[in-house]
């Protein structure tokens, strides 16, 4: 595909690499020119710092749903997992500082399963990830449910909470650090090493054209099935981290699988897997949570959040839909 | 597709970058409309409101240490031709058990059914999972299965009518509770003063206790279902009399994350805010980290009587208040079908007190050894298995 991209483009001032993080840190600026327009206050480091750190889930999310989307699959079972990972947590841990590590290793396994069954059910079985996840989902909805017989129990530690709600306390120049930010540019570092690797080009590979990729001895279901692998640890972090920010709740998973596949698109990764990179999902996840501050601070009603998304993931779609027609 | 996406996406973005044009001049649009409290919802009833602040002052009838046998302003039914010897069965149809509130008040019933186990030989319970096909398919089955009393507990108010009022051609004496039916069969309703009773209580307190003219955060769980409209719609009266400015009314969908990230938002927003009200309690801790979180004192905040909230208010020493809808109310209707097959009189609607718990009062109700979602107004504290059976 990239072969073919290549030919048709017509001349540009601007060389812009398909699925490159060009468009979306155009679109980061704007958007934070818009913001310090409206609301200076808001780019001061410390009201930035707990913006960065409470969008820190998504971006997660975002990052482990583009490992999935760039190898030409879907993981819509990623916002039923944080609900269940945090309900699990907060029953085990029942307000026990001393059991917050056992949990938290107990979390990144459960998330590691989870993936492995998505991914084992979509290349092994071959259900579509569409179909495999959507039913991951409701199995997950309905598990909590019957597990906790409608309403959370027990309580989330301290000790766990710290992750997603402190934060390291008087940085020069950037007042407050939270620990999701830190724990974000581990995982950051760690995603963007794994992309420059083997695996991340193979990974690509097997999304642009799984059949080349092959023919040339790349085994597509195992990489594929790291693939899930990746997408459920990083919902199990993003669990950890958002039950620390909010506390144990029902709702606390609801709808992050669409925000995950929004802010991917949003980064210039093609549905269909292929192209993009995950700095740009990450970047895309990020400028979504830019996005809705800004509709907030412009005083737009927080109902058209997800209108916001569901045009912009179709708007992605037709685009690259087009693109991909006039070759 | 692409076309019409594009438009959608521009329209949306126009929307949101329309603004600013309107901004140096007009301020952000919600303080231009009056205290930005909006229209008055289409649910709200004066006569209704009106009856409902005036039951806030009366005196209930009963005895005062146990408020779930006492009513508001009672009229008395007669039930001699229900009159029947025990011992009885009880059937009992669940609209749901999906929140805390209905775990804690089912919890209270079971023991309440407990503690009467020797006029009671058998205590039928069906759940309908919150599907009101499924509760009425179970109303009916619960028909054919003998039992002497019905409590219902509707999951909606008008498609449970005409199931409700199958069972009171049956025969049998019928209770309903919590959600009502429009139809008068039933022996008696039982429910609380209500959501006007419970939105009027938390706005009051907050205007009283904020700055003059201050800025109020709304936090509302959803739009559109009538016992959450009423507690809104009394809270809207309340600061539109208070003449404080409402900045902002936001739906949470009861989800903390959410919550929390509205509050900030509101905070950078607006630098300070003076006072949050919310329509029901779950999110209330939420609401409060937000400000902790943000370095910033918590202002005036009305909760419910979740212990999470009764928790964090003692501790922090918030200036709070927690209006309440009991969950001791599952208790009423064990009683009152009991009462009905002793052919006694019961009140009929049977109105509960709605007490609030205050600065004052908040040491009785907070029990620290109790769990964080457990409703302290369950009136359970004196049943059999407390405190294990609500942990």
């Amino acid at each position: 595909m990239q072969l073919v991209q290549r030919r048709p483009l017509p001349p540009r001032r601007v060389r812009l690499r398909p699925g490159g993080v060009l468009p979306i840190l155009a679109i980061l600026v704007v958007l934070l020119v818009l913001v310090g327009i409206r609301q200076p206050s808001f780019l001061d480091p410390p009201s930035l710092m707990s913006f960065l750190g409470r969008s820190a889930p998504i971006i997660l999310l975002a990052a482990g749903q583009y490992f999935v989307i760039v190898s030409g699959e879907f993981d819509l079972s990623v916002g039923s997992l944080v609900t269940a990972q945090v309900v699990v947590a907060a029953r085990l841990i029942d307000s026990d500082p001393a059991r917050t590590w056992p949990v938290v290793l107990l979390l990144l396994a459960f998330g590691a399963l989870v993936g492995l069954v998505n991914g084992l059910i979509t290349t092994r079985l071959r259900v579509p990830s569409f179909i495999t996840t959507l039913g991951m989902f409701l199995i997950l909805v309905g598990a909590v449910y019957l597990w906790s017989d409608g309403a959370p129990k027990g309580g989330l530690s301290e000790e766990f909470r710290r992750f997603g709600r402190r934060a390291v306390e008087d940085v020069p120049l950037l007042g407050r650090v939270p620990y999701a930010l830190l724990v974000l540019l581990a995982v950051a570092v760690l995603a963007v090493v794994l992309m420059r690797s083997d695996f991340g080009r193979t990974l690509v590979a097997v999304g642009d054209n799984p059949r080349t990729a092959q023919l040339s001895g790349v085994r597509v279901w195992r990489t594929r099935t790291v693939a899930f692998i990746l997408s459920g640890l990083a919902a199990a972090v993003a669990a950890i981290l958002l039950g620390g920010y909010s506390g144990v709740s029902f709702q606390a998973g609801a709808g992050l699988e669409f925000g995950a596949i929004t802010a991917v698109v949003l980064g210039g990764v093609a549905l269909g897997g292929g192209r993009g990179s995950v700095v740009g999902a990450m970047l895309g996840a990020l400028t979504l949570e830019l996005l809705f501050a800004l509709m907030n601070f412009y005083g737009v009603s927080g109902a058209l959040r997800s209108t916001v998304q569901g045009a912009i993931i179709l708007l992605a779609v037709a685009v690259s839909a087009t693109r991909s027609s006039s070759r | 597709m692409a076309a019409l996406a594009a438009v959608t996406l521009l329209s949306l973005t126009a929307c949101a970058t329309d603004e600013p044009g309107a901004g140096p001049s007009g301020g952000s649009s919600s303080s231009a409309a009056g205290s930005g409290t909006g229209e008055q919802s289409k649910f709200f009833v004066q006569a209704d409101y009106d009856a409902e602040l005036a039951l806030l002052g009366a005196t209930p009838t009963g005895p005062a240490d146990k408020p779930w046998e006492q009513m508001l302003n009672p009229t008395m039914v007669d039930t001699a031709k229900f009159k029947k010897a025990g011992p009885h069965k009880i059937c009992f149809s669940n609209a749901a058990l999906n929140n805390p509130w209905r775990q804690v008040g089912f919890k209270t019933m079971q023991a309440e059914v407990e503690a009467q186990k020797s006029r009671i030989k058998e205590f039928v319970h069906v759940d309908a999972e919150g599907k009101d096909q499924k509760q009425i398919a179970d109303i009916n089955d619960l028909l054919g299965k003998g039992c002497d009393a019905l409590i219902v507990s509707p999951n909606t108010t008008a498609t449970l009518t005409p199931a409700v009022e199958a069972a009171c051609q049956a025969g049998l004496p019928v209770v309903v509770f919590d959600r009502g039916v429009n139809t008068k069969c039933p022996v008696t309703f039982i429910n609380p003063i209500g959501g006007y009773g419970f939105g009027h209580a938390g706005a009051e307190f907050v205007s009283q206790k904020m700055k003059p003219g201050g800025k109020v955060l709304a936090l509302r769980i959803l739009p559109g279902v009538d016992v959450l409209e009423t507690r809104w719609s009394a809270a809207k009266v309340a600061f539109d009399k208070a003449k404080v400015d409402v900045v902002g009314v936001e739906f949470t969908d009861g989800d903390p994350a959410k919550t929390k990230k509205i509050v900030d938002d509101y905070i950078q927003r607006y630098g300070t805010i003076d006072g949050v009200w919310m329509d029901a309690g779950a999110v209330a801790v939420a609401a409060v980290e937000a400000f902790q979180d943000a370095g910033k004192p918590v202002p005036p905040i009305n909760g419910e009587d979740q212990l999470d909230f009764l928790k964090v208010w003692k501790d922090k020493n918030l200036t709070a208040i927690a209006p309440t809808y009991p969950t001791y109310q599952w208790r009423t209707p064990i009683i009152a079908a009991l009462r009905i097959l002793d052919g006694q009189q019961v009140s009929s609607p049977w109105k509960l007190p709605q007490p609030t718990i205050t600065q004052d009062n908040l040491d009785r109700y907070l029990d620290p050894a109790m769990p964080p979602l457990h409703y302290a107004m369950c009136g359970c504290t004196d049943l059999p298995g407390y405190p294990q059976r609500w942990k």
